[in-house]
């Protein structure tokens, strides 16, 4: 087990590094890079002081390198010294938004919570709404139950979130008055009532994320326990006279569950993506907002960091997901 | 021992996808919507032939048609600029399904041609398959969002506002939704090599290029066929999402995901200013989706015929 952890570990670190190699590249070398919309009528002196300031008249390697030493080295030893109260960190050059001049890391820190606290609620509500509509579904296959259930998820995953974030805006929002269709960030819960009104502005986000993953991840389900049941053993344990619902639960539901599990590490570093549409949606003031905002202002230190980090979930939850997978399964360890 | 009986006229695999494809109500009638549909923007304009882009240069007639209800002359109403909202979802849906299926043609194209190859040529396998892996881990929304911003003006001068747009997003999701047809084919050939057919025409010498062409693609088209059906979706999906966030085609250029978020702007006012482009793209995706599940049945030969 700790080989395979290891080998998936040792192709992480290169994957990483040819990405970051890849959207640096792409953002600094494209033909619309905003290096190259300063105006020809400012003084070619005035330019190249312009092009210092910004940190951009070094050739493209030395400032990937920069960046990645800013982003590996710079990043973790400050927030090393803001947890130790250690001063490592003092002097050096850290990632700088050109829009705001404050550091892209802080930035993010500061729009983390909203974007976690939408996407970890309805992730979760997902998954919950998931499993049990997932098992349901396959015990009792073709029933009435199953096909409006996959119906539903035909819809769920059909439908843009874009388009359900409307819906429920002009549904909730316009028509009943029930909830906010503008998410106010500087909401401090600190007692029942303000704990209501977030409740109240986070139901539509979360119920139309909730419903995106839902509708996939219950077809997981659905597809793994259809697997199962058909399985010998599931004959075995129903001809040793077990009752069906510890078969169900206990059986099928524990072996059908391993792949769901990897799906649904899977789909973690998914749902930030898709969040970048809800957020724009709901006006939620977090990572997805910061990003759309970083491009319409051509902020490219906070876009290739932002889609890095992204990148970095990606792989981060790759790795989880193939190293859950061998936990649960041994088959799969090929050591 | 001669056998007298006639045989039974050889029905060709085709005719018994479809026979099949036919048992799948859902898909039937997802196929129904999707012809309705392209329809619906192909001969559409020929019978309504309101220009979509028309604004009334009388400023005064302009204002006074700005923001119709639905009446005889203007079904769906007109926008905040007097155009019929009729006319534009026609040009609109003109656009996003040839977006979609374009891309797909791309994504396809690309897919089939680093399955097959990576499938077919040992050596070539661990590359591109790592390549491949590489490209899953990528962040696609955001590269794509990046791809429009940085590429969008240039194209545009190189090739016209439209043009330019059209290509960028094309290629685009061309570029970045390949991988799973490609991981599909590249299991799908592996398979293939191991055949006595494949035995069979190697031994009369076939060079590869035949070999390819003429026995391992015709064989891998099912997969490929649904991958395609998923993938128009998937690329009508992401474009109108580009276009609703701002970063696909330009404002007087309609597309449903352009409309839509045009829309979003007088929901309040005018609802069904959201609801038509919405509906019209959710459909869509979901008549394409149930097409694609019906060819999965249909061409999975061991459902087939039961």
């Amino acid at each position: 087990m700790l080989t395979f952890t290891l080998r998936r570990l040792m192709f992480a670190i290169p994957t990483l590094l040819f990405i970051s190699l890849l959207i640096f590249l792409l953002v600094d070398l494209a033909p619309g890079s905003p290096m190259s919309q300063i105006p020809l009528t400012v003084p070619p002196d005035v330019r190249l002081k312009i092009m210092e300031a910004m940190g951009v008249n070094e050739p493209v390697f030395v400032r990937y390198f920069l960046w990645l030493k800013q982003f590996f080295v710079v990043e973790p030893l400050v927030l090393w010294d803001h947890w130790f109260g250690t001063s490592y960190s003092d002097g050096m050059q850290r990632i700088v938004s050109w829009q705001s001049r404050s550091p892209v890391m802080d930035i993010i820190v500061e729009r983390m919570p909203q974007t976690l606290t939408v996407i970890g609620t309805s992730y979760v509500l997902g998954v919950m709404i998931a499993l049990p509509i997932g098992i349901y579904s396959a015990y009792r296959q073709y029933s009435w139950f199953d096909q409006i259930g996959t119906f539903i998820a035909m819809i769920g995953f059909s439908v843009p979130t874009f388009f359900t974030g409307l819906v429920l805006i002009l549904v909730f929002a316009v028509n009943l008055q029930w909830f906010p269709s503008i998410y106010d960030t500087s909401l401090r819960v600190t007692d029942w009532d303000s704990f209501l009104a977030q409740a109240r502005q986070m139901a539509m986000p979360v119920m139309v994320l909730a419903l995106f993953n839902a509708a996939q991840i219950s077809r997981y389900m659905r597809s793994s326990m259809l697997e199962n049941l058909g399985a010998d053993y599931v004959r075995t344990a129903r001809a040793k006279g077990l009752s069906e619902r510890i078969v169900v639960l206990k059986h099928v539901v524990r072996n059908s569950m391993i792949p769901v599990v990897t799906v649904i590490a899977l789909g973690i570093p998914s749902i930030f993506g898709g969040a970048i549409i809800t957020e724009q949606v709901f006006r939620v003031n977090g990572l997805g907002a910061l990003l759309i905002g970083a491009i319409q202002g051509s902020d490219l230190p906070t876009v290739q960091t932002l889609t890095f980090i992204f990148a970095v979930l990606i792989v981060l939850f790759n790795l989880i997901a193939d190293i859950l997978y061998g936990m649960l399964d041994p088959r799969i360890r090929y050591d | 021992m001669t056998d007298t009986a006639p045989l039974a006229k050889p029905r060709s695999q085709w005719a018994d996808v479809w026979v099949q494809f036919k048992t799948h109500k859902g898909a039937l009638v997802g196929l129904f919507v999707f012809v309705s549909l392209v329809l619906f923007v192909s001969v559409g304009p020929l019978i309504w032939a309101k220009d979509p882009t028309f604004i009334n240069p009388d400023g005064a007639t302009m204002i006074r048609t700005r923001n119709k209800p639905p009446s005889l002359e203007w079904p769906l109403g007109t926008d905040q600029l007097g155009r019929d909202m009729l006319a534009r979802m026609m040009k609109g849906g003109q656009v996003s399904i040839a977006v979609g299926l374009t891309a797909m043609v791309i994504s396809i194209t690309l897919g089939t041609f680093v399955g097959v190859i990576a499938g077919y040529f040992k050596r070539l396998d661990n590359v591109l398959m790592r390549v491949t892996d590489l490209f899953l881990a990528l962040p696609l929304l955001p590269l794509l969002l990046v791809m429009a911003m940085l590429f969008r003006d240039p194209l545009s001068k190189a090739f016209g506002t439209e043009g330019g747009t059209f290509l960028l997003i094309v290629v685009a999701i061309g570029l970045t939704s390949w991988m799973q047809a490609a991981r599909v084919v590249r299991g799908e050939v592996l398979a293939l090599k191991e055949r006595e057919f494949v035995l069979a025409a190697r031994s009369i010498g076939t060079p590869s290029r035949r070999m390819i062409l003429r026995h391992i693609l015709p064989n891998v088209m099912s997969p490929i066929m649904v991958a395609a059906t998923l993938g128009i979706a998937n690329a009508i999906i992401t474009e109108s999402a580009l276009s609703f966030l701002g970063l696909g085609f330009p404002p007087d250029f309609p597309t449903w995901g352009r409309l839509l978020f045009d829309g979003a702007e007088y929901i309040q006012q005018f609802p069904e200013r959201v609801i038509w482009p919405g509906v019209a793209i959710s459909l869509t995706v979901l008549s394409v989706n149930y097409i694609g599940d019906g060819l999965r049945d249909a061409l999975d030969p061991r459902i087939r015929g039961r």
